[in-house]
């Protein structure tokens, strides 16, 4: 383990270097939002993230958020495991109707102010699964959205984009 | 009658469908009740159940039919345990009883759906009714709910542990959460629409499932697949699987609160990724194998950087693994964690890293082969341990065989075409493709017009869900964590 901690510390960090801000919309993005999260929620953005049908490719690209190339940890945004610790629901997949109730309840525990993300094709309209006897559509035919971040799956610098856009607006807090 | 073969008889098909009188279907009960038979899937249409079924010894696959158009069929599952939950997949989703069945429970349907028995005669919906856990009784007990919401990142599903102080006497899953109706959306759908629901079934085996489906139709309508597309399709196989389980032995060992190795996985996981979207043009690789063939060629270039980073995944794969082997503490939560019994695996016919751990050598690519993985030269690592140690060791290990069947497979790459055209025909056909997580089977029946007639799908899960209930037994309850991303069953294969 030693080698291994050794090699680490000697070699340049694999988190992506902040391009120019003209070159890169996302570092720009990036740059800006930590201001405006500051002024918001103080120092981070709690995320619980709710699989609400989908075919399980969104998590897996959601947990590639936290790698060392995305670090999403240092734009302030951070995994709760409970929807009461909460800020933001990520939300994936089209709404379940087994999944229903479950998505209104963690909504519902969610402490005000509160915003919700749909994660995915799927989340928008129910995808390639809308119709179905099983499934009643996209994630706001449940819950209230703020923000659609498209894709199937959105890769990580999606999400990246779309969550640092949700610190940036103006979003009306939902109470 | 006293072998598969003797029913079926001589045949050139892998699968064939036959239908049979009851008193066939009896003496199945029987093959599977003293384990001659694995049970391989068992689906429902209006008026006829199916059962596929592999037969030890022999090495024999066929399918066979029942008529149900009394809308019953004589139960399987009293002494074969893997049926009984396919059973009552079969009676929530087509409204065909078992006749005599130890468990009338519904499991996917939780009364939520618009229509009751969608793949049946999609009747009118009944009201929700409260889930009638099994009851334990004793003293001391108390329940711990768990989900559908989880605390991590992952699919919902609900456990109900019943524990003694701090140890778990027993755990009943309830699934069926993320339940999108897949089969029914299946239903006369395009060839085209039909291959990339397959594909959504479960997202981390989507080329698993791609391939499953796509050699189904090719099955059924005497597709010759050119060689290109089989290498091609088997290349993005064995790198989903390096994927998955890079990422996957990462999460186990975070989840023994060693989060070193998830650091290293994850990076490693993700230059894959990363390769394989240059390579192919999308990041799990969705949609790229498609019936015929494959949807895109890949470039000299891109063939090249993959040979780059399979020599890559093998220099860090190298020394993750060495942290993994000299870290006592970690070994200390992973060795006679969640054992699972080598009989049960053999009982549940359980496929994959989770079979291999516990002594079932199971591997679609050399039991059931299909091209290249005839021609290849690797192994089925297997161990007898059964916990989480061995589950990480197998996958380890399998990871060391992909890079190997890559190798082969590059060097050996033919030219020629990508793609065959699929012309319409009427037919059915089945396949079984070797995931990461075990065999996918699929069995498909197409329209003249090339839409599909009717569609199943079974997830290697619906084996190893109920042996995870097993493993976790005896264990304290912080460990079901580590339990169960050591399985990492689907739940949205599983739950279709």
């Amino acid at each position: 383990m030693r080698k291994l901690l050794l090699k680490s510390l000697l070699r340049a960090p694999l988190t992506e270097p902040a391009p120019a801000a003209d070159k890169d919309a996302l570092a720009e993005l990036a740059g800006k939002v930590q201001a405006t999260a500051r002024q918001r929620l103080g120092r981070s953005l709690s995320i619980r993230q709710i699989d609400a049908g989908s075919c399980n490719g969104c998590e897996l690209e959601i947990h590639a958020l936290s790698n060392a190339f995305y670090d999403l940890e240092q734009y302030g945004f951070h995994f709760v495991a409970s929807p009461r610790h909460a800020d933001v629901l990520l939300v994936t997949g089209p709404v379940t109707a087994n999944m229903r109730e479950a998505l209104e309840r963690t909504y519902a525990a969610t402490p005000a102010p509160k915003w919700v993300v749909a994660v995915g094709g799927c989340a928008r309209d129910g995808g390639l699964f809308a119709g179905s006897y099983g499934v009643v559509g996209g994630v706001s035919a449940v819950v209230p959205v703020d923000l659609h971040i498209p894709g199937c799956p959105p890769s990580p610098r999606d999400l990246l984009a779309g969550l640092l856009t949700l610190m940036q607006s103006r979003l009306p807090k939902r109470a | 009658m006293t072998t598969l073969f003797d029913i079926i008889g001589e045949t050139s098909v892998r699968w064939p469908r036959v239908t049979v009188a009851r008193k066939v279907w009896e003496f199945a009960r029987q093959q599977l009740a003293t384990r001659q038979w694995d049970v391989v899937a068992h689906w429902g249409e209006p008026g006829l159940v199916h059962l596929a079924v592999r037969e030890h010894g022999s090495g024999t696959t066929g399918i066979l039919s029942l008529d149900a158009s009394g809308g019953r069929f004589p139960s399987l599952g009293r002494e074969c345990l893997p049926i009984r939950r396919l059973e009552r997949a079969i009676a929530d989703l087509v409204g065909l009883t078992p006749e005599d069945a130890a468990d009338t429970r519904p499991w996917l349907d939780h009364g939520h759906w618009t229509r009751r028995h969608p793949l049946g005669d999609a009747s009118k919906p009944a009201a929700p009714e409260p889930y009638r856990f099994l009851p334990v009784e004793g003293e001391s007990l108390h329940q711990i709910p768990v989900g559908p919401v989880h605390a991590g990142i992952i699919e919902p599903g609900h456990f109900r542990f019943t524990c003694s102080g701090e140890t778990v006497v027993r755990l009943e899953a309830r699934l069926g959460y993320v339940h999108k109706g897949i089969e029914a959306l299946m239903l006369g759908a395009p060839l085209q629409r039909a291959a990339r629901l397959a594909g959504r079934v479960s997202g981390d085996s989507t080329v698993a499932y791609a391939t499953a489906f796509a050699q189904a139709v090719e099955a059924a309508s005497g597709t010759e697949v050119p060689a290109r597309a089989q290498y091609l399709r088997a290349i993005m196989l064995e790198l989903e699987r390096i994927a998955n389980h890079v990422g996957d032995i990462g999460g186990i060992c975070n989840d023994a609160a060693f989060s070193l190795m998830l650091s290293y996985c994850a990076v490693l996981r993700e230059r894959i990724l990363r390769a394989v979207d240059a390579a192919f043009g999308h990041r799990l690789m969705m949609d790229r194998v498609v019936p015929g063939g494959v949807a895109d060629d890949i470039a000299p270039k891109a063939l090249n950087e993959i040979e780059k980073l399979i020599a890559l995944v093998a220099r860090q794969f190298r020394d993750i693994v060495a942290l993994y082997d000299d870290t006592a503490s970690l070994q200390d939560r992973t060795v006679r964690t969640g054992m699972v019994r080598h009989d049960l695996v053999m009982q549940f016919g359980a496929g994959g890293f989770v079979g291999r751990a516990s002594g079932r050598s199971f591997d679609a690519r050399k039991v059931l082969p299909s091209a290249p993985y005839d021609s290849l030269s690797f192994e089925t690592p297997l161990l007898q341990r059964g916990d989480v140690d061995a589950r990480v060791r197998i996958r380890i290990a399998e990871v060391e065989q992909s890079l190997s069947l890559l190798k082969q497979m590059i060097a050996q790459l033919p030219d020629g075409p990508i793609a065959t055209a699929m012309a319409p025909h009427a037919g059915e056909g089945t396949a079984m493709v070797e995931g990461f997580r075990g065999d996918v089977f699929v069995w498909v029946r197409l329209n003249a017009d090339g839409s599909v007639a009717r569609c199943h799908l079974r997830d290697p899960s619906w084996f190893q869900w109920p042996l995870l209930e097993a493993a976790i037994y005896g264990n304290i309850v912080a460990d079901f964590p580590l339990c169960n991303k050591s399985f990492n069953c689907s739940y949205a294969g599983h739950d279709l």
